[in-house]
């Protein structure tokens, strides 16, 4: 029996990744993901894997692609500054498809924003911060113990799409501390990369074949020179100018996401089965709206929380699953509205969607969501 | 070690810059039509100075044999 | 059909290569695949073909990659260096040979480049350096002379240039050397030197660019700048051996520092072997 212990987020963010195999970390200081480096600097070299701390967030993320091209599972945290100056490089592990994981532990932004505080407000950049039509793969974990479990799946996903993934944290889970009881990971399924070429590949490095989606992928120094390029590229790995072979591999990028969504895509709900009234969150923010559940609960209220673990691809089927049974959706998320977007897209409005939301770095209480129900209960206006 | 050498000039892969036959020691080469030419096989001393600085692979030596 | 040379260290398929006429670039490429053949047949430093790989960023220098018959990757501007430190402590084993030019590695990538040679890290750097953005069209870059046009400084050029590899040795690099396209046989000497020596190593290869900086700068055609550069760059031996004012203009081609820093890699070796002492401690 595993013995519960006292962690933080972000610890066991570290923790979570080494189990899940990862042996390399390039990473800059920021406020407030600094633990994770200096976590994984003190870990790895214990576990034979490699720490370096880089000049800064962008040749951060190019080390970890280089090393992933190399052979290892590598991964880097950030928060919302550096996570800007990530996004050409991930859009290049996209289209090059180099795994990887991409911590950001979001904070009170604009820019230099409130450096300590919660936020997560970058939701959105997330998805679309790098420039291009590209798919993307984010998770979002609510506690300690599911940073720890959740991070090993970020690294399953990254090896099986072969693509960045995308773990986006907020400063409240990164900075709990929580007591948690590690799972024997024995249990653990941990993936990795199809290494070795299809048989039908003839030398050509992004062969996928028929009703696949994903190529393989052999690390450099094992005896096949392939190239690897952000330029649009054939199954060769080298530069094309045909618009034709360009639309197709973006495409192929693109269904690789979409059309696996299914095996992607994970929500928690709670006390949903009859609930008429769903609050959406996602993150930290869990927190808060669970206990605002059971509150509404035991003053009567069929309230319940549908929580997007998965935050990108958005989990759209779980989501019109429910729709039928609900009256009303309210959207708590510690931004402006950015998930409040999808959401919306997603029920075409088909129900009345309220909005919680903040900017000002502090955190959302469940009185807060609270009041917001019972305001809810006074007015049927979508806002 | 080394068998019998000769030139071979691959018209067309030279951009005709010139290189070559500015530093041919024996003026051996000359442009025409933007293309490289050898003017007279027999001041070329196969000294290899032209394969060296042709940015473009286009002019090279070999052995005989081959 | 190409030399045996090309056909063997280079993507045939993908050749002619697309640099303009008089291009240093060819040059150089075969400069460093010259290098790396002669050290794989080197009995006593043998070098394994399929442990390079060889990596660069954007630019009319970054093509090489593509170019080379190795494990290659073209990475994205400035950040070749970034990359290639990944994969070399991924694995130390692999000769990592970086493919970059003026503006990638000094302007936008000039971060990495002095951090990678603070490091000292097993990288071997390669400078395709023509003293202007060339895929772009002829803009400055860190290297235009002063008072040189470019596009971007049609009344010449305020600036105050780089010498890259004078750079690199105040950055700490444990190799640093000048070469150039004239010079070919002292180049691939260097290049050879760069990549066996176990530390950071940086060749500064002068390249030209008769069509955007030396038509632009009246400089002449390929072969004027390259007579420029006989003259103006000397080998070591000579370089020595001529008086102070006979040295005024010119520069010296050949190694500018060498010394025997430990190499990162094993640097960081040295603590996950520590670490594993300690756990058997315990």
């Amino acid at each position: 029996m595993s013995k519960a212990i006292l962690m933080q987020g972000n610890e066991a963010a570290v923790e979570g990744a080494i189990t899940a195999g990862m042996r390399f970390f390039a990473g800059y200081p920021i406020t407030p993901s600094t633990e994770i480096a200096e976590q994984s600097a003190l870990r790895l070299p214990q576990v034979g894997g490699k720490f370096i701390q880089m000049e800064d967030e962008i040749s951060s993320i190019a080390a970890v692609l280089g090393a992933s091209a190399a052979g290892l599972k590598a991964m880097t945290a950030t928060s919302g500054p550096g996570f800007s100056l990530m996004q050409e490089n991930l859009g290049y592990g996209v289209m090059a498809e180099i795994p990887c994981v991409i911590i950001d532990v979001q904070r009170a932004g604009p820019s230099t924003g409130l450096a300590t505080s919660p936020s997560q407000g970058d939701y959105m950049q997330a998805r679309w911060g790098t420039h291009g039509d590209h798919p993307v793969i984010a998770l979002s974990p609510s506690s300690v113990l599911e940073t720890y479990t959740l991070i090993i799946r970020a690294f399953n996903l990254a090896e099986k799409y072969r693509t960045p993934v995308i773990f986006l944290m907020d400063e409240i889970v990164g900075h709990m501390r929580e007591g948690v009881e590690l799972p024997d990971p024995g249990g653990l399924i941990i993936n990795r990369r199809k290494m070795s070429f299809h048989d039908g590949a003839n030398k050509q490095c992004y062969f996928v074949p028929e009703g696949e989606y994903v190529p393989a992928m052999k690390p450099f120094g094992q005896g096949e020179r392939y190239n690897i390029t952000g330029l649009a590229h054939d199954e060769s790995g080298f530069p094309v100018n045909s618009n034709e072979i360009a639309g197709k591999l973006v495409g192929r990028l693109l269904d690789k996401v979409e059309k696996n969504a299914d095996d992607i895509c994970r929500v928690e709900e709670f006390a949903m089965d009859d609930a008429d009234t769903a609050i959406v969150c996602f993150g930290g923010t869990a927190r808060a709206a669970m206990d605002a559940v059971l509150a509404a609960r035991a003053a009567g209220k069929k309230v319940g929380m549908f929580r997007p673990v998965t935050v990108w691809p958005f989990p759209e089927k779980a989501l019109l699953a429910r729709l039928p049974q609900l009256r009303q959706i309210l959207m708590v998320e510690h931004n402006h509205g950015q998930m409040l977007l999808e959401l919306q897209r997603v029920t075409r409005c088909a129900r009345p969607i309220h909005f919680l939301g903040r900017v000002d770095g502090t955190v959302i209480s469940p009185s807060d969501i609270l009041g917001k129900l019972n305001e809810m209960e006074g007015t049927h206006h979508a806002e | 070690m080394i068998g019998k050498r000769k030139l071979v000039i691959e018209q067309n892969w030279c951009k005709g810059c010139g290189i070559c036959a500015a530093f041919c020691p024996k003026g051996a080469l000359e442009i025409v039509n933007e293309k490289v030419t050898l003017k007279d096989p027999a001041l070329c001393v196969l000294c290899g100075q032209c394969e060296m600085r042709c940015p473009d692979y286009a002019i090279y030596l070999v052995n005989e044999e081959e | 059909m190409p030399s045996d040379l090309v056909h063997l260290y280079m993507r045939i398929d993908h050749l002619p290569q697309i640099w303009c006429p008089g291009c240093g670039n060819g040059v150089i490429m075969r400069d460093v695949a010259v290098a790396i053949d002669e050290l794989i047949h080197d009995e006593e430093n043998s070098i394994n073909r399929e442990d390079i790989v060889i990596v660069s960023g954007i630019g009319c220098s970054s093509r090489a990659a593509g170019y080379l018959d190795f494990n290659s990757i073209h990475t994205t501007h400035g950040r070749a260096i970034a990359f290639a430190s990944g994969i070399k402590m991924a694995n130390p084993r692999l000769h990592v040979i970086v493919l970059t030019g003026d503006g990638d590695c000094s302007a936008i990538g000039g971060n990495h480049l002095i951090h990678a040679a603070r490091r000292n890290l097993g990288l071997t750097v390669i400078a395709f350096n023509n003293n202007i953005y060339g895929m772009t069209g002829g803009q400055y870059s860190p290297t235009t002379p002063h008072d040189d046009k470019a596009t971007t400084a049609p009344y010449g050029n305020v600036d105050r240039p780089f010498d890259i590899a004078n750079l690199a040795t105040g950055a700490g690099a444990s190799f640093s050397a000048r070469g150039d396209v004239y010079h070919v046989r002292e180049t691939i000497d260097l290049i050879k030197q760069a990549i066996l020596h176990k530390g950071f190593a940086l060749v500064d290869v002068y390249s030209v660019c008769p069509t955007y900086y030396g038509r632009k700068n009246k400089k002449g055609d390929a072969v004027d700048m390259l007579k420029w550069q006989k003259e103006n760059l000397i080998p070591t031996a000579r370089y020595y051996s001529i008086s102070e004012n006979e040295r005024e203009g010119k520069k010296l081609l050949g190694v500018l520092s060498f010394n025997d820093y430990p190499e990162y890699t094993d640097e960081y070796a040295k603590v996950i072997e520590a670490c594993r002492q300690k756990a058997k401690k315990k």
